[in-house]
């Protein structure tokens, strides 16, 4: 695997924006399939040692994607991606908000409207993901739970390590 | 965090500010010379860098010269790292993803 990839990470605070590029080393058919395909998504969507759990999906405009991060010790947060436009293997805009295991949203939890631009890169394809954030506290908050998502990741790296010993 | 860091580097003015500030120690009146806002608009900012602990003041004779607080800036680009970080974890299992994909198409 080539580790050459183009990654681009911005986090614009004057418009509450989170600009996310990368290039992916597959052809535009199979990445969009990677960023639409619930049986795909939960392979990589969440980083470890969380995990991607589906309950359902409908990738269509109006429809959801319904789904629980589950963590290293089973625990559970629920997300909900609706779609609102379309435009086959060129782009999709959805709005990704926090929920509970019965699809309700969670208007306490920041929302972010995501749009994924797809396009080639010569043989490559290139992801370009905006997160807009309505304002700058939700956008922080996000940043905020990230944080904490890196700080298990990097425990059990830890506990990795030391198990070595 | 605080809060206000983040409303500190909201601001382009102020984020151009820190970025004249991180080569050099400067006078507030070589700062409001390199921007078209007034000298009062600009000791604002400053003031609210200041306040938010991403510059810090030093006395030199008479002036009074700004520079860039590293170790503070370091927490908030440690604090966004860690976000680009899952980012770039989550992207390495995609192209695990992706290989294993174009492996079973051939």
């Amino acid at each position: 695997m080539s580790m050459t990839l183009f990654f681009d990470f911005t986090v614009d605070k004057t418009n509450n924006t989170i600009n996310i590029k990368r290039e992916f080393a597959a052809n535009r058919p199979i990445v969009w399939d990677c960023y639409t395909k619930s049986e795909i998504l939960d392979q990589w969507w969440m980083p470890k040692p969380w995990k991607s759990r589906t309950k359902s999906m409908d990738f269509s405009e109006g429809g959801k994607w319904h789904y629980a991060a589950v963590g290293p010790n089973g625990e559970e947060h629920w997300s909900i991606t609706s779609y609102v436009k379309i435009e086959s293997q060129k782009m999709f805009l959805a709005n990704d908000a926090f929920g509970d295991a019965d699809g309700n949203i969670n208007a306490q939890m920041p929302q972010s409207k995501w749009t994924m631009n797809f396009s080639d890169m010569e043989n490559n394809t290139l992801v370009h993901g905006i997160m807009q954030f309505t304002d700058l506290a939700q956008l922080e908050q996000t940043i905020t739970m990230g944080f904490k998502e890196g700080l298990t990741m990097a425990m059990e790296n830890l506990d990795a390590m030391l198990a070595k010993r | 965090m605080r809060r206000d860091i983040f409303q500190a580097l909201a601001d382009p003015t102020r984020r151009a500010i820190l970025v004249l500030l991180a080569t050099q120690a400067m006078t507030p009146n070589a700062i409001a010379e390199e921007f078209h806002t007034s000298r009062q608009a600009v000791s604002k900012h400053i003031q609210m860098l200041t306040e938010c602990e991403l510059v810090k003041q030093e006395q030199q004779g008479r002036e009074i010269y700004y520079s860039i607080e590293m170790e503070k800036m370091k927490e908030v680009d440690k604090w966004i790292n860690q976000f680009r970080e899952i980012w770039q974890t989550r992207f390495n299992q995609l192209d695990t993803v992706l290989s294993t994909i174009k492996k079973q198409k051939k």
